[in-house]
C-alpha cells in the first residue's frame, strides 16, 4: 500500500533527526555497557560537568543538525519518491489516451530525461495511432458510406422504426419514433413537463410494449419461418398508458447464412409503429354515424309507412286523416334533417386521397413559380397568411391553379391579367383564391373545370377539388371588374409544426455492437465495467444540508452504452425545490427563483429519472452527496434507487492514488478532459461520464475489471474511509 | 329480402280473439299513433308505453296477450324487457313481436335469443304486421313457447 504523499514527506522530514538521536543513545549505551562499574562512573563523572555546561550547545547541535538533514531528506523525497510516482502515474495515463497531458518533466536531471524520453514515446504512439486511424477510417469509408446512407434513410422514412435485439434491447431507432415514443409512451405517473425519453439505446422495449404481446408476435414470426414463409411478420395493436392506440408490425431480422430459413437465425427484430388513434376513432365515428343514420331512417320510413297504410283506410274521419298526413310530413322533415347532419359528419372525415400537411406560404410561392413559368405573367403573393398550413396533394393542386391561370392568360389575349394568390382561413378550413383582374376573362369557367387537364392522368380541375374534399366557385369581385377562383381547401390539422420542425440534430441512432449483446445491461458484479450500461447524473441543490431542508433543484444526467456516451439521450430537469434559493447557491449554480417557478416538484421528477436510469448503474462524482438527497426523497417519491451507484471521486482515488485532489477539474486536468458547462447538473454530469470512460482502461491496468471489483476497491480506498 | 323471422306458426289461423289485450311499447310517438289506430279498429284493447321500463310495468299488471316491443329505447332496451318478461313465470307466456330499426343479422340473432316470438324489422307494412299479430294470437299460448 501506497502512503499519501503528504504523510511520506513528514516521515521524511523527521527520519534524518530521529536516526541521530537513536544513534547516539545506542552508541552511549553500548559504550556504557562495555566499561566495568569503575570506569562508567568514572566516565560518567568527568562527563556530568560538561553535560552540565554545554549540553544545551549539545541539543541545539542536534537539532540544527536534523533540521538541515530533515530538509535535504524532504528534497531527496521529493525528487526520488514523490517525482518518480508522479511521473508514473502521469506516464499511466499517456500509456492508455496518447493524447493526454504530457508527462511533466520535474526533478532530477535523470527524471527530466526520463519524462522527456516517455512524452517521445508517447507522441510517437499519437503518430502511430494518428496513421493507423487515418487508414482505418480508409478503409471503412466505404461501411461509414452505407451506414450513413441507412441513418439517412431512416430519418426520412414516415414511419417509426425501432430495431431489437433478441433480448428485446433496442439497438436503433429512428427521429421519428423518438417523437412518437415522447408524444404516446410518457412514462406512466410522470407528469406533464417532465421530459424523459422512454427509449433509448441499450434500453428494454418491454418499458414500453408489453412483454406478453411481444412474446406473442415474436412466437407467430417464428412459427411463420418455421412454415418456410418467405416474408415473415405479425401485428398486433397495444394500447399506451395514455389511451393512444399504436400500430406495431414486428419482423425478423435474419442472419444471412444462406440456408433453410430456421428459428436460429434470426438476430434481432425490426418494429415499425403507427399511432392509429385518429383513424381509428375517425373510423369508428364514421361507423357510429352510418349505423345511426340507418337506424333512424328505418324509424322514419317504418312511421311513414304505417301512416301512410292509415290513410288507405277509406272511412277515416278528416282528423285522423290529417294526423296521419302530419306523421309524414314530421318524419320527412326529420330525416331530411338527419341526413344532413350525416353527410357533415361523413364531410369532416375528409377526404380518402392521400394529402400532406404543408406551409400554405411554399404552396403558394410554388404555385406562383410555376403559373409565371406556364403563363409569362407575374403573380402577386403578398396576401398569403404566412402562419396557415393545409392538408394538400400539391402536385396536383398547383397544376390545377396553372390550368387555370392558363385558360384566363389565354382570355385575355397578351394582357397581363394581373394574376395574385391569396390564402385566408375559414372556419376551419382555407380559401385559396387566385385572383385576376378581369371578370370578363372566365367566361368558360364552368367548362375549364371538367376538361381535362393534360398530362398523362386526364385529371380535371374538379377532380382535384374532389380529391380534398372541397368545393371551387368563380367569385366576382363586389366593386370593380376582379374576379378569383376560389378552392374551398382542407386545413391541416393540429400538431402538424412539431412534426415538420428539423430539431434534430442527428437523424438515426444506432449500436449495432448490441446486436450480440447477450445478457444486457443487468448489473451484476461478476459482469465487466466496460459492458454495462451506466446513468452518469449530477445535482444542483439549494445547499449541503438535505437532512437541514436543502432541496433538489435540478437533475441532469446522460447514459453510458457500450463504452460510448450517447449525449441525444440525456436527463434534463429543473426542479421546484418548494423553498427560497440562498443567493449563494445561485453564484454557484446560477438557478434563479423565476427559473424553477412553474417546474415540476421532485416527487414528480424523480419517477421519471428512475425510469431514465433503469438497469443501469448510476455514476456520479461524489455520489454519495447526491444519493443522500435521493434516499431522503424515496418516501415523497416512491421510488427506491437500489441499484449500484459507483463514484469517480473514488475511482480516480484508486486509478491515482499517489494525487492529493480528486477534484473534478483536477481529475479532468490529469485525463485531458474538456470541462464545459461546469456547474449546471446536465454539463458537470457529461464531464463526469468523460471522465468515468477515461478511468475504465487505469482501472484495468490496476487489475479492477469487473464491477464487483470496482465496488469493493472503491468500499475500502482512502478518500472512501475519509468522506463517508 | 325478408327481414322477419316468424318462429312459431300455427297450422290453421283462428279468427282473433275480440278485445285481447295488446301493449305497444316504442318511444316513438309518429310510429304509435299509427299502430294504436290500427289495433283499436281490428278491436283490440291497446295499452301503449313510452319506455322499457314503463313497458315492463304495463305487462306485469296488465297481463296483455301480446306486445309490440321496440328493441331500441331509452332506459332498458327492448331486448333487456324481453328478457325479463321470460324470466317471470307469470307473464312469461306473453307473446312478443321485437320491432327494430337495427337491421344486422347480429341484432336479429340477440331479439330471438332474448325470447322474442318474432322479429320485425323496421320499416314493415302494417297488413302484414297485422296478419302476423292475428296469427300468433290465435295460436294455443301453452307448449309452444320457449321455457
Amino acid at each position: 500500500m501506497r502512503l499519501p504523499r503528504g504523510m511520506g514527506a513528514v516521515l521524511a522530514m523527521l527520519l534524518p533527526g530521529l536516526a541521530l538521536a537513536l544513534w547516539l543513545v545506542l552508541g552511549a549505551g553500548f559504550l556504557l555497557m562495555a566499561l566495568d562499574g569503575a570506569a562508567r562512573s568514572a566516565l560518567l563523572g568527568a562527563l556530568a560537568p560538561v553535560a552540565e555546561s554545554h549540553g544545551m550547545v549539545l541539543v541545539l547541535w542536534w537539532v540544527l543538525f536534523s533540521a538541515g538533514a530533515g530538509l535535504l531528506a524532504r528534497r531527496f523525497y521529493g525528487a526520488h519518491a514523490e517525482a518518480p510516482a508522479r511521473l508514473a502515474d502521469a506516464a499511466r495515463v499517456l500509456a492508455g489516451d496518447p493524447s493526454a497531458p504530457q508527462v511533466p518533466a520535474t526533478g532530477p536531471a535523470g527524471l527530466k530525461a526520463l519524462a522527456e524520453v516517455v512524452n517521445d514515446l508517447a507522441a510517437q504512439r499519437r503518430t502511430l495511432q494518428d496513421d493507423m486511424a487515418r487508414l482505418v477510417a480508409e478503409a471503412s469509408r466505404d461501411v461509414a458510406f452505407q451506414r450513413d446512407q441507412l441513418a439517412a434513410l431512416m430519418a426520412e422514412l414516415e414511419q417509426s422504426v425501432v430495431v431489437l435485439n433478441l433480448e428485446g434491447r433496442i439497438l436503433l431507432y429512428n427521429a421519428r419514433a423518438r417523437t412518437l415514443f415522447r408524444r404516446l409512451f410518457r412514462t406512466a405517473g410522470t407528469a406533464e413537463g417532465v421530459s424523459a425519453d422512454p427509449i433509448g439505446l441499450g434500453r428494454s422495449i418491454h418499458t414500453v410494449i408489453d412483454r406478453a404481446l411481444m412474446d406473442h408476435a415474436r412466437e407467430t414470426v417464428e412459427r411463420l419461418m418455421g412454415r418456410g414463409e418467405a416474408r415473415p411478420s405479425a401485428r398486433f395493436v397495444t394500447t399506451t398508458p395514455l389511451g393512444h392506440l399504436v400500430r406495431v408490425l414486428l419482423a425478423p431480422v435474419r442472419a444471412e447464412t444462406g440456408g433453410a430459413v430456421t428459428g436460429q437465425q434470426i438476430t434481432g427484430f425490426v418494429l415499425l409503429l403507427d399511432d392509429i388513434t385518429d383513424e381509428y376513432e375517425a373510423r369508428a365515428r364514421q361507423d357510429r354515424t352510418l349505423i345511426d343514420l340507418n337506424e333512424s331512417a328505418r324509424a322514419s320510413l317504418a312511421a311513414m309507412q304505417a301512416a301512410l297504410d292509415m290513410l288507405d283506410y277509406p272511412d277515416l274521419d278528416a282528423s285522423d286523416r290529417e294526423r296521419f298526413q302530419a306523421v309524414v310530413r314530421d318524419e320527412v322533415m326529420g330525416l331530411g334533417t338527419r341526413l344532413s347532419l350525416a353527410a357533415d359528419a361523413t364531410g369532416d372525415m375528409g377526404s380518402r386521397w392521400p394529402l400532406q400537411d404543408m406551409l400554405g406560404a411554399d404552396l403558394a410561392a410554388a404555385a406562383a413559380r410555376r403559373i409565371a413559368a406556364d403563363t409569362g405573367h407575374a403573380v402577386a403573393t403578398d396576401q398569403v397568411d404566412a402562419d396557415i398550413w393545409l392538408s394538400v396533394d400539391s402536385f396536383a393542386l398547383i397544376g390545377a391553379l396553372a390550368f387555370l391561370a392558363a385558360r384566363v392568360a389565354e382570355a385575355e389575349g397578351g394582357a397581363d391579367p394581373a394574376f395574385a394568390l391569396r390564402l385566408t382561413p375559414a372556419s376551419g378550413r382555407v380559401h385559396l383564391d387566385l385572383a385576376f383582374a378581369d371578370a370578363r376573362a372566365a367566361t368558360g369557367g364552368g367548362g375549364w373545370q371538367s376538361a381535362p387537364m393534360g398530362g398523362t392522368s386526364q385529371l380535371c380541375v374538379r377532380d382535384v377539388v374532389e380529391r380534398h374534399g372541397g368545393e371551387l366557385w368563380l367569385e366576382r369581385a363586389r366593386s370593380g371588374t376582379g374576379a378569383c377562383f376560389r378552392f374551398l381547401l382542407p386545413a391541416a390539422s393540429e400538431g402538424h409544426a412539431e412534426a415538420q420542425a428539423p430539431a434534430e440534430s442527428r437523424p438515426a441512432y444506432f449500436d449495432f455492437d448490441l446486436f450480440a449483446a447477450s445478457a444486457g445491461s443487468h448489473a451484476s458484479d461478476d459482469r465487466l465495467l466496460s459492458d454495462l450500461a451506466y446513468t452518469v447524473f449530477d445535482t444542483e441543490t439549494t445547499g449541503l444540508d438535505p437532512a437541514g431542508g436543502d432541496e433538489i433543484l435540478q437533475i441532469g444526467a446522460t447514459r453510458i452504452v457500450n463504452g460510448r456516451i450517447l449525449a441525444s439521450e440525456c436527463f434534463d430537469q429543473l426542479v421546484d425545490p418548494g423553498r427560497s434559493i440562498p443567493e449563494a447557491g445561485i453564484a454557484v449554480h446560477g438557478i434563479r427563483p423565476e427559473m424553477v417557478r412553474g417546474k415540476p416538484r421532485i416527487g414528480e421528477v424523480l419517477p421519471a429519472f428512475h425510469a431514465f436510469a433503469a438497469e443501469t448503474v448510476l455514476v456520479g462524482h461524489n455520489v454519495a452527496f447526491d444519493m443522500r438527497f435521493l434516499t431522503l426523497k424515496e418516501e415523497t417519491s416512491g421510488v427506491a434507487f437500489d441499484q449500484p451507484v459507483l463514484d469517480t471521486l473514488l475511482l480516480a482515488g484508486l486509478a491515482h492514488p499517489g494525487e492529493e485532489s480528486h477534484s473534478m477539474e483536477a481529475i479532468a486536468g490529469r485525463l485531458g478532459v474538456t470541462v464545459s458547462g461546469r456547474h449546471t447538473a446536465l454539463g458537470d454530469a457529461l464531464v463526469t461520464a468523460d471522465i468515468f470512460l477515461k478511468l475504465l482502461p487505469l482501472l484495468r491496468a490496476r487489475g479492477i475489471r469487473t464491477l464487483g471489483e470496482a465496488r469493493a476497491a472503491a468500499a475500502t480506498s482512502y478518500y472512501a474511509k475519509l468522506k463517508y | 329480402m325478408d327481414r322477419e323471422i316468424a318462429v312459431e306458426t300455427g297450422p290453421t289461423p283462428a279468427p282473433c280473439p275480440q278485445g285481447a289485450k295488446v301493449l305497444i311499447a316504442d318511444d316513438e310517438p309518429n310510429i304509435v299513433v299509427s299502430l294504436e289506430f290500427m289495433m283499436k279498429r281490428e278491436g283490440f284493447a291497446v295499452l301503449v308505453a313510452r319506455d322499457g321500463r314503463e313497458a315492463l310495468e304495463t305487462i306485469r299488471r296488465e297481463h296483455p296477450r301480446l306486445v309490440l316491443l321496440d328493441a331500441t329505447m331509452p332506459g332498458m332496451s327492448g331486448f333487456d324487457v324481453c328478457e325479463a318478461v321470460r324470466a317471470d313465470a307469470e307473464v312469461r307466456s306473453t307473446r312478443i313481436v321485437m320491432l327494430t330499426a337495427k337491421g344486422r343479422e347480429t341484432d336479429m340473432a340477440r331479439g330471438v335469443g332474448a325470447g322474442a316470438d318474432a322479429y320485425v324489422t323496421k320499416p314493415f307494412s302494417t297488413r302484414e304486421l297485422m296478419q302476423k299479430v292475428k296469427d300468433m294470437l290465435a295460436e294455443p299460448p301453452a307448449g309452444s313457447l320457449p321455457a
